[in-house]
């Protein structure tokens, strides 16, 4: 073909179809000036395109083509393409719709000479990695490049089928939907079209050239991608610039922003039904609001994948983990409706007899509703007679909307004393404050901030719904290397101060008065916040205890028999003589070596105990760690891993940099919503079951997931396996139930029910298959082989196992190419770009520059992790902010995590979910600079500057409105650090760039694709 | 001199010593043959208003091993300014601030009338007094509330420069920290886990960093500003009264069935390792005031599950009281701590139940603590006797001295086999210390912590003269007793009695010997000895050694035809001996039999160290009658006294019982003392009353008052206590007329003397 190997072009190809994201990258270029026009065009693009982006924009130029034709209907489709056999006839009827697109693309195409192959899949060889040329370097792939103009795509990820759903709406006929997999959904959905699909879009090389030709603001965002054009791009109105160059571009490896904005485009503000069976839902990254018919809300469970291989055969075969993401407190946004509370009465939920999974919309009620059967264990159960209800004519009860439990995904049940610890209610929990208050925290003016932070904080503690007041109890503890315990009774005129010393076995000294309603003892807890900075004023202790300030928590609820959430503020390495006392074993010369792990796996002893004890009672620990060196995160942290709490470090903390940034995540961690003592079950039908479970929980059997508290942050990975075959008509059923206490001291239960299909296809299951949750996955579970097997495995491990996955698709799903050709399942085309980012993230690289404990709080912290924190994580969001007077509203749209976009002249804001970096270029505009820091030019912003500020202008008001809706998205609060170009601090910056080199050892996301090609082919040959 | 009762009677006002014998026989043999030992009661610090202490230092003899004090015994030579010593023979020149002495100008400390002297000596710095309240907080809400006023009452009783602490106690130990501005602190330690006292001060935060290695004594105590936990009366008061009207009852919750969480054993253990560390070798009184047994961690007396309840004699007896041991061991470690400090230990237990006295006793015993025994803290009982720990004397001074050691020297024939009282011995073997212990012995130095007026001291001597070593004619032996102790005005003082008697042979001088005999302290001493073996032996062998003495004593002096009781006599100096030897027996001191071991231990408590008058009416008690026949007289301790037209007020110590006899009871039933022609009976109604307020305004601590009458349920009190010469068995023998029966198998005084004299004439003996 005329394309260079690498460049995939034309992508249409067989695998086509499936991306609807690169197409619309595509497309997009073309379309975009377009798009206005056209919204359909867009579409088709996207679809069309499949897979790769080049391919799009190859397809342009495919169309015309003579390739084209055959590829070109499934351009049509859309992503339908999938492969082939279904397609055809869908597509035909796609078609029609597409009609349109086509006609976008035949403009291009003109313009993209660069037929693009007929070649099936695209290839690009990793070779084509010289890509890294870039653009201009016309290629020197490996053949000898023909003048082809578009830059050859490297890969296509095949979009496995999706392409039929292309059908325009989502609506679309869901018959055809079920055939065709639900990834059509997206494939509708295109909507990239609209002027998002613009931006987004860049992806295809052939983007590049359009954007030249693109209307100044989307091409701005397009452009800016492309290192090389940045100026031009923005301005070019045109789409497909001309002749596409030729060259390896970076453009031409998939794009996650591209893929994001297309999604974002397709299905973005939308309603998502959940009325289908093995729907895969939009992305994280995607604003849709969710309507519960029967299905789990993506937002509490999220899948690797749809579609289950029917046998354990295939399963192993394809090597993609089937697992799901729960996230059972997840908070909904206000449109959605909240779940509903179910109670039936004193014999509790009704249960199936047999596997004991809940009343829900899987169960098929017969026998004229006298029975049901549950589709878990099909056993047949008898109705209980208050809960009967005759059926309508198609066989469903006719009080089905009335039920939440027959009706919906994700609803609660009031749970009976049955449900309760010791067949007692629960008592309300209690949150106790535990406050180091030795030297450095003193020092450093935490404590008198915190303190000042309480006065308010404790009026916004979470309350049931619709609860006048909190029903929360509230007790303090301080500690140096003894510990202080207050009696804040409300009749005391003034509180009373209790120290045990005695910390080789700490109790708690007081019962009464410990733990109290913050209303009631207003005045006296406010009089103790008072004092308590001013009483150890002139302390010179600092030396620490750890282990036992949560025994006394431990103690404290134990004795007032209700769970809790600890909230410890501890500033050092725990060094006085206790149990639990740490040493230092921040040992940097086992980095690199076989037994690193042990840097990161926690002490065992004390803290064993103290996490056994602290979930048996339901008390989670959320740490506040303050270090001004290495303080073991590993084992301190693990406490707060297993009791489902979250850990926070600040280093060097001083009131006035970090303040803000720490009373935010304290605000955050202690209104978000939470359920406490929780009990977690995964019920499956037959044929699969729960094998694998990873989250911030702790385990004694191999089936309940104990948890002392979860909140809307964590979420927990179960990972299914085989035991039988799983059938096409009964799909694979999901009961995840969780038994908690609620804020308000009700003992409920929490049930979500999800329905995936199955297939013995593994094509099905490639196109299901959601990125970001297994990114989530992959991350939980190195992040856990890690303490058990040297890092280099863990690594590799990661490697193979994407390979393996890719070549097992290119092996069956895709039609026959050249093996130099790199084929991506449409769902996965950005897999490597997460996994090469999972690979350089701290906790795996191993880096004598990066500290123990930062890797070690990673790996943690990600453990809890949602699919929604993962994916930013790992793909950091890079927003430019050109022009920022031309942003509507909402964020700009972000470009590739990649030094290639940032330009000098230009403000880059960087997010992950942890950090926010705001980028200057050296050659900011001075005007621009006056107005954001009201200095006259980049010069006079000091290298150590630490603070935006707020002034009276557009400029300065639109990014502070951007910096606000961007931390509105996170569940941490986000400390804004102001990054100049060329500054020290980059170093911080930069490492957040995950497509390039990785500043402490990694590939770059070319490098990277390249390699795992290379693995690939092996594995093929 | 005129008789011996004059002669005791003087030295006892002056000295506040009494012998056995006021003839000490010549040889050991001899002395042994008198059956009772030469011994004495000796109060320390008996009141001598008429004593003006004076303001120098002692003169002590120069010999290493000596060292006795100047007194009016001592040869002196004027003109060559040397003395001798009376103990050793040392010759010793007289102090340079003595030259100008000469017989017309000699030092108070040589006049015969200063054979008791008292010193107040510089020495150190001196400490404030210490007073450390420990709390329990188990008690009903009434009692605590009673207590609370009390402790807030005592806080004005207390001089302003006193240090004070508080220690509160229930399932956990509370150090409260007094000097704290805007927050009430408190140390708490669990109640369950034995501390050191090393890390007792670690965990209070009194370990200087830097002291540690300077030996240094001198400045052992920590000044008070850097004691938290004790401080001045006056600058914590307000603190302190606002800090126990907020104290709480013990908020654990106390389950059915069991009883509270009660950690004694630890709160003690923190006030002596708090005391120790910051207050060592200063007087101090750790106060304990507890409404219920210990009933967890070391010390613990009885478990919390009420189904077992606490040790009785009869468990006690049968080796079944699984916590006795371990916790008298406890306890006795502790109190010997403080005693090494000098601090004494009080201890107030309220409840109608038994509070775990028996293993406690000897935190007091040992330190010179006091006992006091209540049904509640809130009964004028406990409040009163409280009160009147703190009572002053002639010159507004504390009753109460602290940290004393007393030194006992005596002549070479003569040496100390020990002491019995609330002190512990120093170890200090000098050559006066007799191989022979009685009592506490081996030493010649005891510590009493805590000491009051009355406190009194039973001391036994041996005669170790040879029999072939004959004493010179006209020989005298002689005694000194060199008390040191901490003044409640914090001064240091010595007191110094030095005592001698005359040598007898007791073979050609048994009449005077035996004239000297002083009944009544010999009845105490015996009977201290008594209960000293009963502490650590059985009932019965006890008895059996106290009547094998009082045998032998009467085959020594009685006067009788072999085997012809009916000729038996016995002089006058002896004739009460046997009569108070008869109500010894019954005595709770030495009968278990109806007392708690709880009472037991607190009756014997005061037993040993009350002064000869309070001792010998708790031996027998006395009994007056009032009628409208006379004036109150006192009559005699026996059921013959019970009589209906009589009111009879009985001070046993403990108790103080008024009873009417049955047409008295009738009358006042029927209201005749209502009627103004009946004034006279109104008057012998408030006759016993007003007597029994005299006593009770007097006695420390304040005995029961028990009001009652022919046929109440209290008048068990009087009839347990009168010789039962007439009951149920002899009844109609007696005949109706005279006196009550008494439902008693107890043989009677008349039974008692008859076996007696039959035994003492008996060759068979």
């Amino acid at each position: 073909m005329s394309q260079q190997g690498y460049v995939a072009t034309p992508p249409y190809t067989q695998t086509q179809p499936g991306i609807g994201g690169y197409p619309a990258g595509f497309g997009a270029p073309p379309s975009q000036p377009l798009y206005g026009h056209y919204g359909p065009p867009p579409q088709s693009y996207p679809s069309g395109q499949i897979g790769v982006l080049k391919s799009p924009a190859t397809l342009a130029t495919a169309v015309p083509t003579a390739p084209s034709p055959a590829q070109y209907s499934p351009n049509g489709l859309q992503n339908g393409a999938p492969t082939q056999r279904l397609p055809p006839p869908m597509s035909s009827p796609s078609v029609p719709q597409h009609g349109q697109p086509p006609s976008a693309m035949s403009p291009s195409p003109a313009s993209a000479v660069p037929a693009p192959p007929p070649a099936q899949q695209l290839t690009n060889q990793l070779s084509g990695m010289q890509i890294s040329g870039y653009g201009h370097t016309p290629l020197q792939g490996p053949q000898s490049p023909p003048p082809n103009p578009a830059a050859p795509p490297l890969f296509h990820p095949s979009p496995p089928n999706m392409g039929h759903l292309p059908p325009m709406s989502p609506g679309a006929s869901s018959p055809m939907m079920t055939t065709p997999p639900p990834i059509g959904g997206p494939g509708t959905h295109p909507g990239p079209p609209p002027f998002g699909g613009g931006f987004q879009q860049p992806p295809g090389p052939a983007g590049p050239q359009g954007f030249p030709g693109q209307p100044g603001p989307y091409g701005g965002h397009m452009p800016g991608p492309q290192p090389a054009f940045p100026g031009g791009l923005p301005s070019g109105p045109a789409q497909m610039a001309g002749p596409p160059q030729k060259k390896l571009d970076p453009d031409s490896i998939p794009s996650t922003t591209q893929v994001i904005e297309d999604d974002q485009t397709k299905r973005g503000g939308q309603i998502y039904a959940t009325n289908l069976r093995g729907q895969v839902p939009p992305l994280v990254t995607t604003d849709f609001v969710v309507q519960d018919q029967g299905n789990a809300s993506p937002r509490y469970m999220r899948c690797t994948t749809y579609y289950f291989p029917c046998t354990a055969d295939l399963a192993k075969q394809c090597k993609v983990p089937l697992a799901s993401i729960i996230r059972p407190f997840a908070a909904v946004p206000k449109e959605e409706t909240p779940l509903y509370l179910v109670n039936h009465g004193e014999t509790g939920p009704i249960r199936c007899n047999r596997c004991k999974a809940y009343m829900c919309p899987f169960m098929q009620f017969t026998d004229g509703g006298r029975g049901y059967q549950c589709h878990f264990c099909n056993c047949v159960n008898e109705v209980p007679a208050f809960y009967f209800q005759h059926l309508d004519h198609t066989g469903r009860r006719m009080d089905l909307h009335e039920r939440p439990e027959l009706s919906l995904g994700s609803y609660e049940f009031t749970a009976t004393l049955e449900y309760c610890k010791n067949k007692k209610l629960p008592n309300p929990p209690a949150f106790i404050f535990m406050i180091d208050v030795s030297y450095a925290n003193i020092k450093s003016g935490l404590v008198r901030l915190l303190c000042e932070e309480l006065k308010t904080l404790l009026d916004r503690l979470p309350r049931e719904e619709g609860a006048e007041g909190t029903g929360i109890r509230v007790g303090f503890v301080t500690y140096n290397k003894i510990l202080h315990f207050y009696n804040v009774k409300s009749g005391l005129t003034q509180p009373q101060m209790m120290v045990v010393s005695d910390v080789a076995e700490t109790f708690l000294p007081l019962l009464d008065g410990f733990l109290v309603n913050f209303q009631e003892s207003r005045s006296v807890i406010h009089n103790l916040l008072d004092q308590i900075p001013d009483m150890f004023s002139d302390t010179s202790e600092s030396e620490t205890v750890f282990a036992p300030v949560i025994q006394a928590g431990v103690e404290a609820l134990k004795a007032a028999e209700c769970s809790g959430k600890l909230f410890i503020f501890h500033s050092a390495m725990p060094t006085a003589e206790a149990p639990g006392k740490l040493k230092n074993r921040d040992d940097r010369k086992l980095i690199n070596t076989d037994k690193e792990k042990t840097l990161f796996q926690p002490l065992k002893g004390v803290y064993e105990q103290l996490v056994q004890d602290c979930v048996s009672i339901g008390c989670c620990v959320d740490l506040f760690l303050f270090p001004s060196q290495y303080v073991d995160v590993a084992t301190m942290g693990s406490v707060c891993l297993h009791t489902g709490g979250s850990i926070y470090k600040y280093n060097n903390f001083q009131v006035s940099v970090d303040g803000d940034h720490f009373l935010s995540d304290l605000r955050r961690d202690v209104e978000k919503p939470i359920g406490f003592d929780a009990i977690m079950r995964v019920r499956t039908s037959t044929g699969f079951r729960p094998t694998d479970f990873y989250g911030a929980m702790y385990m004694n059997n191999t089936t309940d997931v104990q948890m002392a508290a979860v909140d809307s942050d964590k979420a927990i990975v179960v990972e299914f396996k085989h035991d039988d075959t799983l059938t096409e008509e009964t799909g694979a059923l999901i009961q995840c139930a969780l038994l908690y206490t609620s804020v308000g001291g009700q003992r409920r239960l929490r049930i979500h029910n999800l329905s995936l299909n199955c297939s013995s296809q593994l094509a099905d299951l490639y196109k299901s298959c959601e990125t970001d949750a297994l990114i989530n996955f992959f991350a939980k579970s190195a992040y856990r082989a890690m303490v058990n097997q040297p890092l280099k495995a863990v690594r590799e491990i990661l490697v193979s196992q994407t390979a393996r996955m890719l070549a097992c698709y290119r092996k069956h799903c895709a039609s026959p190419s050249a093996v130099s050709q790199l084929i991506l399942p449409d769902a996965m085309k950005v897999l490597p770009v997460y996994m090469n980012s999972l690979l350089k993230s701290p906790a795996l690289v191993s880096s004598t520059d990066l500290s123990t404990d930062d890797r070690a709080l990673q790996r943690m912290t990600v453990t809890s992790m949602g699919v929604e924190d993962t994916q930013v994580l790992f793909y950091p969001r890079l927003i430019p902010l050109l022009n920022m007077e031309a942003f509507g509203e909402g964020l700009p749209a972000a470009v590739r995590c990649s030094e290639e976009r940032l330009s000098e002249g230009g403000l880059f804001l960087l997010e992950n979910g942890r950090h926010l970096f705001l980028w200057l270029g050296q050659a900011c505009s001075p005007e621009l600079i006056q107005n954001l820091f009201n200095v006259p030019s980049f010069a006079h912003i000091g290298p150590d500057v630490k603070s935006l500020p707020e002034l009276d202008n557009p400029q300065s008001k639109k990014l502070w409105s951007i910096i606000e809706s961007i931390r509105q998205q996170r569940c941490h609060s986000l400390k804004l650090v102001i990054v100049k170009q060329k500054d020290q601090q980059e170093v911080l910056f930069r490492q957040h760039l995950v497509e390039d080199k990785g500043l402490h050892g990694g590939a770059s996301y070319m490098d990277f694709l390249c390699f795992v090609h290379r693995e690939i082919r092996q594995l093929l040959s | 001199m005129a008789t011996y009762q004059e002669f005791i009677q003087q030295n006892e006002d002056r000295d506040g010593v009494r012998f056995s014998w006021n003839l000490w026989p010549s040889s050991r043999l001899e002395a042994t043959r008198l059956v009772v030992p030469v011994s004495c009661l000796f109060t320390p610090l008996k009141e001598r208003p008429d004593l003006p202490p004076v303001q120098y230092e002692p003169v002590l003899c120069s010999r290493a091993n000596c060292k006795a004090v100047l007194n009016p015994l001592c040869q002196v030579d004027f003109r060559a300014k040397i003395w001798a010593c009376n103990f050793c023979f040392q010759r010793n020149p007289f102090p340079p601030s003595y030259a100008g002495i000469s017989e017309v100008n000699q030092p108070a400390e040589l006049m015969p009338q200063f054979s008791t002297i008292e010193y107040i000596v510089q020495r150190g710095p001196q400490t404030p007094l210490i007073f450390l309240y420990v709390v329990d907080t188990c008690l009903e809400e009434e009692d605590l509330q009673a207590l609370r006023e009390s402790l807030q009452m005592s806080l004005s009783l207390l001089p302003p420069n006193a240090l004070v602490g508080l220690i509160t106690f229930g399932r956990m130990v509370q150090v409260h920290e007094l000097s704290c501005e805007g927050i009430a602190k408190s140390y708490v330690f669990r109640g369950t886990k034995e501390l050191s006292s090393k890390q007792i001060q670690e965990m209070l935060g009194l370990m200087k960093p830097a002291s540690q290695g300077a030996q240094g004594r001198p400045s052992a105590p920590e000044t008070p500003a850097t004691c938290r936990f004790l401080q001045p009366v006056h600058k914590v008061d307000m603190n302190l009264t606002d800090l126990l009207s907020e104290l709480q009852r013990d908020p654990w919750p106390v389950p059915q069935g069991k009883r509270p969480l009660r950690s004694t054993g630890i709160a003690l253990s923190i006030a002596v390792g708090l005391l120790e560390g910051t207050f060592p070798n200063t007087g101090a009184r750790v106060m304990l005031f507890t409404g219920g047994p210990p009933t967890q961690g070391p010390g613990m007396v009885v478990g919390d599950e009420l189904k077992t309840p606490i040790r009785s004699w009869h468990d006690i007896q049968k080796d079944n009281a699984r916590h006795l041991k371990k916790a008298t061991k406890y306890y006795e470690a502790l109190a010997n701590r403080a005693a090494v400090n000098g601090h004494c230990i009080d201890i107030y237990a309220c409840a109608l139940d038994q509070t775990g006295l028996l293993e406690m006793k000897c935190c007091s015993n040992l330190t010179g603590g006091h006992i006091v025994m209540g049904d509640s803290f809130n009964t004028s009982l406990f409040k009163q006797t409280f009160q009147r720990v703190f009572s002053k004397d002639y010159n507004g001074e504390f009753r109460m001295a602290f940290g004393g050691t007393m030194e006992v020297k005596t002549t070479r024939e003569l040496k100390v086999s020990g002491a019995i009282g609330p002190c512990v011995s120093l170890n200090n073997k000098g050559p006066c210390v007799s191989e022979n212990e009685m009592g506490i012995g081996g030493t010649s130095q005891w510590k009493v912590c805590g000491l009051s007026p009355s406190t009194t001291l039973a001391l036994y001597f041996e005669v170790v003269n040879q029999h072939n070593a004959p004493i010179p004619q006209g020989g005298r032996g002689a005694v000194q007793f060199i008390t040191q102790y901490q003044h409640s005005n914090t001064q240091r003082r010595v007191r110094v009695t030095t005592v001698a008697r005359n040598w007898a042979d007791a073979q050609s001088q048994i009449q005077h010997i035996e004239s000297s005999f002083d009944q009544e302290a010999s009845a105490v001493l015996m009977a201290r000895l008594g209960v000293f073996r009963a502490e650590s032996e059985e009932g019965p062998d006890v008895l059996r050694w106290l009547d094998r003495q009082l045998i032998r004593l009467c085959q020594k002096f009685g006067q009788f035809n072999k085997d012809d009781p009916t000729s038996f006599r016995l002089s006058e100096s002896l004739s009460l001996y046997p009569q108070f030897m008869f109500h010894l027996r019954r005595s709770p001191f030495l009968q278990v039999f109806n007392n708690s071991p709880d009472e037991s231990s607190y009756y014997r408590h005061h037993f040993v160290r009350q002064d000869l008058t309070q001792s010998l009416i708790m031996i027998q008690p006395i009994l007056y009658s009032y009628s409208f026949y006379g004036p109150p007289e006192p009559v005699l301790l026996d059921s013959s006294s019970i009589l209906p037209d009589r009111i009879l007020l009985m001070d046993t110590f403990f108790q103080l019982v008024i009873y009417h006899g049955e047409t008295i009871a009738q009358w006042r039933k029927a209201g005749y003392q209502d009627m103004p022609e009946y004034e006279n009976f109104k008057q012998l109604l408030q006759a016993p009353l007003d007597d029994a307020q005299e006593i009770l305004q007097a006695r420390h601590p304040m005995p029961r008052y028990i009001d009652t009458e022919h046929g109440g349920s209290q008048a068990r009190f009087l009839l347990s206590k009168v010789n039962p010469s007439q009951t149920h068995n002899n009844l109609y023998a007696w005949g109706q007329e005279t006196g009550a029966p008494i439902l008693t198998d107890d043989v009677s005084l008349q039974v008692f003397m008859d076996h007696l004299k039959k035994l003492a004439v008996s060759s068979a003996a």
